[in-house]
């Protein structure tokens, strides 16, 4: 039918130049303007001490975050969709508070409690730990904005496959923790890969909460996204390219990874 | 062996099993035999330990096993749509329950191939369950149930899910593997034919209560009452509470005692049997079934006038 292919390719159109103009332009203008002077210019932009010390601090914002909430976000997954406890509800509302709230009230929310005059804060300050403007607090920014991504990739799952294969492992003789190993893990490994990638990608990404409680000290509590805005300010428009693709190349790297990863049997 | 004594089960309110009581005998081969919803899939996940009864017991080879959760049953269950490991292949799938049970490598490998043997799915160890067909999926959760050689074999609507071709297969099939395997096997069907041509013994459920346990052919001949012999075998009814098997009615051309004036409306002749459809002096519709030489003897035919009764002892017991 001829007027419904014209409508087709109109409606492709449409998507396809939304998603060029909101997605694909920017990230590409920004490699793009990356290059522009070359990789001699980038390198050196990549290789100073401050870029070297946020790229660090970037990776261990994730190597701590992502394993933390990839394993909270299972448990939470299990409890809210299997448990049978009071509460499921609660919990299951609670955990969207991330996405409900700025990122810049978490950071302030954290800086009242963990600060100073804080009512954590001043016991571990007493025990000789800072967590505001230091390392810990930009952790604990980062674990919260990025919590919710793996229960939420997870529950559907967990749903979808139901509880007969678990029931089936349970008669085998397989004890609780077997069957989660073996049986329900297995079934759930793509909605988890999924929320790894997405908490990964917040968590390099975050700016708002981790700006608000690291103080921003260059070369100290610098991450990536802190120290473009940095390079930004200070006119470094080659320094704050290059250190924009090298986050965009990162998580791309991560979905591409994800994407391997996923063997043809889960497609059928 | 299995005894299952006074279970009952409600859910919020909903009555699922009433104060149940069954007996099936070593190696014998039960069905328990219900409309759906009357409770039987539950007495069965009762007695595998997935569902906990609010009251009774349990026990497994005279080991009350009310408690024990289900991997310590030493029971085998296969699932109504089988609840393959999607993830595992065919032989991952079948050595599950060995695996966790740590046993040796060699030993495994040894009774995963008896087992592909046995369910005809040599060809098949290396395949994911999403490539089998639903009678293959459903000989390898089979497979599956038996490798760890359980002491009570479970199967929820085995036939359930696969068409009528395949159903007829499996079932002759199903009954072979009981002959050679002889392990205590309970089945739950909704499907009065396929109970009683499979099993020695049926347990009719309605309603969470166990209306009759008997053979087949005691089910079939004496039902204990209406709901029962209308479960298990075509009925007529001559009145309100009086309902016969259409074969126990007989037809007399001249008034009897006791017989009813009835008119003939239709003769089918079907291939043995002849089959007769009348109308009461009240308007009820009921109808007969004869046999090719009774049916010749009455010489019957549409507009006839005869009298019916149903044959003495052959009405179902009032509920």
């Amino acid at each position: 039918m001829p007027a419904n292919r014209r409508t087709r390719i109109g409606l492709r159109t449409v998507a396809l130049g939304y998603l060029g103009l909101l997605l694909a332009f920017p990230v590409a203008f920004v490699f793009y303007r990356t290059f522009e002077n070359g990789l001699g210019a980038i390198w050196d932009a990549l290789t100073t001490p401050n870029a070297i010390h946020a790229l660090e601090l970037t990776l261990i914002m994730v190597a701590v975050a992502v394993p933390l909430n990839t394993a909270f976000g299972v448990l939470a997954a299990l409890v809210i969709v299997r448990g049978r406890m009071p509460g499921r509800g609660f919990i299951n509302a609670i955990i969207d508070l991330p996405f409900a709230i700025s990122p810049v009230v978490v950071g302030l929310a954290l800086f009242l409690l963990y600060g100073r005059q804080g009512w954590f804060g001043s016991w571990f300050l007493d025990q000789g730990i800072q967590i505001i403007f230091s390392t810990p607090g930009m952790i604990l920014a980062t674990v919260f904005v990025s919590l919710p991504f793996v229960v939420r990739e997870v529950i559907p799952v967990l749903r979808e496959i139901g509880t007969t294969q678990e029931e089936a492992a349970s008669t085998l003789g397989a004890s609780p923790w077997q069957t989660f190993w073996r049986v329900t893990l297995p079934a759930i490994r793509w909605g988890v890969a999924y929320g790894v990638v997405l908490t990964t990608a917040r968590a390099l990404g975050e700016f708002g909460a981790v700006s608000v409680v690291s103080g921003k000290i260059l070369g100290e509590t610098d991450t990536l996204p802190l120290y473009v805005e940095q390079r930004f300010q200070a006119f470094d428009l080659t320094g704050a390219y290059a250190a924009s693709a090298l986050l965009a190349a990162i998580a791309l790297a991560t979905l591409l990874l994800m994407t391997k990863l996923k063997p043809r049997e889960a497609e059928t | 062996m299995i005894e299952v004594r006074d279970v009952t089960k409600h859910y919020n309110g909903f009555t699922a099993l009433e104060g149940v009581s069954l007996h099936v005998p070593a190696g014998s081969l039960t069905a328990l035999l219900g409309p759906s919803g009357s409770g039987k899939s539950t007495l069965l996940r009762v007695i595998a330990g997935l569902e906990s009864p609010d009251g009774g017991q349990v026990l497994i080879d005279d080991d009350d096993a009310t408690a024990v959760p289900p991997r310590r049953r030493g029971v085998g269950f296969v699932f109504q749509h089988y609840a393959p490991f999607k993830h595992m292949t065919v032989r991952s799938n079948i050595a599950f329950g060995l695996k966790v049970r740590k046993r040796p490598k060699a030993e495994i490998r040894e009774r995963v191939d008896e087992l592909l043997a046995l369910v005809h799915l040599e060809g098949w160890a290396n395949r994911y369950p999403a490539q089998l067909s639903g009678g293959q999926r459903q000989r390898m959760a089979l497979a599956r149930a038996l490798a760890v050689q359980p002491r009570v074999l479970l199967l929820d609507e085995p036939f359930g899910a696969l068409d009528a071709q395949v159903r007829e297969e499996l079932r002759i099939w199903l009954r072979r593997l009981h002959d050679e395997v002889h392990v205590t096997t309970v089945f739950v069907t909704h499907d009065q034919e396929e109970a009683m041509d499979v099993a020695e013994q049926v347990a009719v459920i309605n309603e969470g209560r166990i209306e009759q346990i008997g053979s087949p052919r005691e089910l079939y001949e004496s039902p204990a009452n209406a709901f029962v012999m209308e479960f298990v075998g075509p009925v007529t009814r001559l009145g309100d509470d009086e309902v016969v098997r259409p074969h126990d009615v007989s037809i007399e051309t001249e008034p009897v005692s006791g017989g009813r004036e009835a008119l003939v409306k239709r003769v089918a002749h079907l291939s043995f049997e002849v089959r007769v459809e009348l109308a009461l002096d009240d308007g009820r519709d009921i109808w007969v079934q004869l046999t090719r030489a009774q049916a010749e003897e009455l010489e019957l035919e549409p507009g006839h006038i005869v009298w019916v009764r149903p044959m003495a002892g052959r009405l179902a017991a009032a509920v």
